[in-house]
């Protein structure tokens, strides 16, 4: 509202709505921002294929996929708190402890697959839970009670091994040894590839992403997340259930992050205690890009998973350029600047 | 007042947006120790001529002469320091929460890039204490800005208006949240400004106001000007003029009513408040008027499941109703359509759900879609058919609601209410920038219903004539029968 000038209401030209069909300019500019991340992409791959054909070749573009499967699955939760007007910036933390929930619970107490996912996943709705509780019950403002949160569970996640990496053999506090393995069935979620080319961690990624959207966008529960965080009183006084549908939004988050979580572990197949300390702003960060791709300016889970794969294509193709590991933040943070500067800067006058 | 010397010339002043002239030729000269009544519909060019007047816009083409030299303001800045004094329509703007009055009073002197680093509390008193007597008010200094009321709101906007040797006040809509009252305390200050020389533009909505103030009354329509009225201002000329065709006499005829619907006996809104007695009829329209605070928002809360009532029953159809939310007031066919149609029904319009179709669709949802997915035409249906009932002026189901004028927002609200059979329409304040025409369409769609029983709070008595059946005022929580309605209705 704050971007239309301030006599529109009042003029006869607001009514026919929309842009003034007389000037074709802005319409050019307003079609380049609405694809300009999708354009830029595709320039991307041409480029980065020019210079190494292998580049598109299916292993390779599936390798893309897969590194930033967990990102994606952690920001599609973050975007569904954002869409009811709040944000959860725990996730990182229970991904992480999640990485340490699934080892421990194989390694120390012998746990199969079977068990161990749903009693992750659990953990992660659980977290989610406390969230809501804490934002919703005892009114802490949204960033803090899940930051708190992510200090927590970062902590949290480093007693029962006394700080140490999981893996077999591990000595525990007590001074014994844990024996158990990781259940190769467990294993297989992050390592098999169906059909000899797609990795199970991309199919997850893929039907989470298209379950959320068709939830966020072609539901009623959808249109509802959106009105709590558009007008949260007017949601409300349209007899909208608020408090249950924000504390859905962050036990669907928690529970993605852990899910992530179990990704990570059963790729690395072992509770490594730093696996998680990047997925937090890798995740916002999509999804923050993920305003910018069609110009939507609201989070929106298409452009969240349209934005993690944007800046995995980008990191893949500068490795194969032998850009240098460190510059990799350096380009995601520009990539997000840009991304950020495109959608609320520039386009702001002709909207 | 004889021989006026114009202080402010306009000579063909147009603006356009687009191809749609906003104004098409405005000639006027403003008169100091005068009050020109600016009037129009929405649409009709006010805001912008007040944009252009007090530098937000820069005209297409046109003169403007102020105080005999050209006038061509690049800022809102430059114009307030050539004399243009604008307070705008939301004066909770003028000041913050944990703000003094002290402090609202002196907010453009901290900006100002010659504004001395450090304050003291007592030059902060002093300075304000002399910006309030410059403009003649008895400003509580050191009151938080939040705690005085929304009139104290407006003077603190005014006096700091005034406090840059201004020569013309404009001033939009000032009586929109203000009571009787305060609208009376309003009216003895400007009368005080006009007396020492100063020109005043006055838009108003409000016949009262205009009767009681106006010297001269201008009225835009389609970016011209449709009438220039002397004092003693014509008002059916004036409103003929604002909407094109003759308006009829403004009191509703009362009708026959259907059984009761809803009855509340005894009920107390807030601890001590007197109980509360009223009974709505199915096919009635009760209007409550009173000045602000009297409780009118906080009965249709309450009704409306928004907030809690103390004590006394609420009984819906015979019987017991009390709803913990708005949710289960819905599910029983109660809805409320709260005050500020921005802040309680609207979500951004450039956020999901910010359509005309989604907005009207949102407490439907569950009915329309039972199975979840958003599929099949029911929704664009329903804003088609709204559309055309309510004559809702919008490109179509999909346009956004920033693209519609006040009016045309309102009537979106109510199509959201009228959408699904209802037994008790609540609403509050709903003519808030609404302009004359849209307002008789709302009414007349409110008093064609005849299945639900409607109460409406405002604190205009004048559309609490045009709209209801009874009338009801509220004052400090009680309920008084309009007993002289009868020489309305006449």
């Amino acid at each position: 509202m704050s971007d239309e000038p301030a006599g529109e209401l009042d003029t006869p030209s607001a009514v026919p709505g929309g842009s003034v069909p007389a000037r074709p300019w802005p319409a050019v500019t307003r079609r380049i921002r609405q694809s300009g991340l999708l354009l830029l992409l595709a320039a991307m791959v041409a480029g980065f294929t020019r210079a190494d054909p292998a580049f598109l070749h299916v292993a390779n573009l599936m390798s893309v996929l897969q590194s930033v499967s967990v990102v994606a699955i952690l920001a599609a939760g973050v975007t569904l708190t954002l869409a009811v007007g709040g944000f959860d910036l725990s996730i990182g933390a229970v991904a992480a402890s999640s990485v340490m929930a699934a080892s421990y619970a194989m390694v120390v107490w012998g746990l199969g697959a079977v068990t161990t996912v749903p009693m992750v996943l659990a953990f992660g709705a659980c977290v989610g839970l406390v969230n809501a509780g804490l934002i919703i019950w005892l009114r802490i403002p949204d960033l803090l009670a899940t930051l708190a949160m992510n200090f927590l569970l970062t902590g949290l996640q480093l007693i029962p091994t006394a700080g140490r990496s999981i893996s077999s053999g591990l000595i525990l506090p007590n001074g014994e040894s844990a024996d158990g393995v990781f259940d190769p069935r467990f294993l297989a979620i992050g390592r098999l590839r169906l059909g000899g080319v797609l990795p199970v961690p991309v199919l997850l990624m893929l039907s989470i992403a298209v379950a959320l959207h068709v939830l966020t966008q072609h539901t009623r529960f959808g249109r509802l997340f959106y009105a709590i965080g558009g007008n949260e009183v007017a949601a409300r006084l349209a007899g909208a259930p608020t408090r249950v549908l924000r504390l859905c939004a962050y036990v669907i988050s928690g529970t993605l992050a852990s899910l992530g979580g179990l990704v990570v572990a059963a790729r690395v197949g072992r509770g490594d205690i730093s696996s998680g300390s990047s997925l937090l702003l890798d995740a916002v960060a999509a999804a923050l890009i993920g305003f910018a791709v069609l110009d939507r300016r609201y989070p929106n889970v298409f452009g969240t998973v349209v934005g993690a794969i944007f800046v995995g294509v980008l990191l893949n193709g500068l490795t194969m350029l032998n850009a240098p590991y460190y510059t990799q933040d350096f380009v995601k943070g520009a990539v997000l600047v840009g991304a950020l500067s495109l959608t609320f800067g520039l386009g702001r006058g002709s909207r | 007042m004889t021989a006026p010397d114009p202080i402010l010339t306009l000579h063909g002043l147009r603006k356009a947006f687009g191809a749609t002239p906003a104004l098409a030729g405005i000639d006027l000269s403003v008169e100091s120790g005068r009050i020109l009544a600016l009037m129009g519909a929405n649409g009709a060019g006010k805001s912008t001529l007040v944009n252009i007047l007090s530098g937000s816009y820069a005209p297409d083409a046109g003169r403007m002469i102020l105080r005999g030299r050209a006038f061509a303001p690049a800022s809102p800045a430059d114009a307030a320091r050539a004399g243009i004094a604008t307070v705008h329509q939301s004066t909770q703007l003028a000041g913050t929460p944990g703000l003094s009055v002290a402090d609202a009073l002196l907010l453009d002197r901290f900006v100002a890039a010659d504004a001395p680093l450090f304050v003291t509390r007592s030059s902060v008193r002093r300075r304000a204490a002399a910006v309030a007597a410059h403009a003649g008010f008895d400003l509580p200094l050191d009151w938080d800005f939040a705690a005085i009321g929304p009139a104290d709101q407006q003077m603190v906007a005014i006096a700091r208006a005034l406090s840059r040797q201004a020569s013309l006040l404009i001033l939009d809509e000032p009586t929109a949240s203000l009571s009787a009252r305060e609208a009376a305390r309003l009216f003895s200050v400007l009368e005080d400004l006009r007396a020492r020389g100063l020109a005043i533009i006055y838009i108003s909505h409000r016949s009262g106001d205009i009767e009681r103030l106006a010297d001269r009354a201008v009225v835009l329509r389609g970016g011209r000007i449709a009438a220039d009225l002397p004092r003693p201002i014509d008002l059916a000329a004036a409103l003929n003029a604002m909407i094109g065709r003759p308006m009829d006499s403004l009191a509703a005829e009362r009708r026959e009513s259907g059984p009761a619907v809803l009855e509340a006996q005894g009920v107390v809104l807030l601890a001590g408040a007197s109980p509360i007695d009223l009974t709505l009829r199915a096919g009635e329209v009760v209007a409550l008027t009173g000045p602000l605070g009297a409780g009118k928002s906080r009965l249709l809360a309450a009704i409306g499941g928004a907030a809690p009532i103390v004590g006394g029953t609420l009984r819906l159809c015979g019987k017991p109703f009390r709803p913990r939310s708005p949710g289960e007031a819905i599910a029983a066919g109660v809805v409320l359509a709260g005050p500020d149609r921005h802040r309680s029904s609207f979500v951004p319009s450039d956020w999901p759900g910010g359509s005309v179709a989604e907005t009207i669709s949102l407490p439907h949802l569950r009915r329309w879609f039972p199975a979840g997915f958003l599929l099949g035409d029911r929704e664009r249906h329903a804003a088609e058919h709204a559309i055309t009932r309510l004559g809702i002026r919008a490109a179509g189901p999909r346009a956004r609601l920033a693209t519609l004028s006040g009016g045309n927002q309102q009537k979106v609200v109510l199509a959201r209410w009228q959408a699904e059979p209802t037994r008790v329409l609540l609403l509050d304040e709903p003519f808030q920038g609404v302009d004359v025409g849209a307002r008789a369409d709302i009414v007349a769609a409110l008093r064609a219903d005849r299945g639900t029983a409607t109460l409406v709070a405002t604190s205009d008595p004048e559309e609490a004539l045009q709209l209801a059946d009874r009338i009801f005022v509220m004052e400090r929580h009680r309920l008084i029968p309009w007993a002289d309605s009868a020489r309305f209705v006449a």
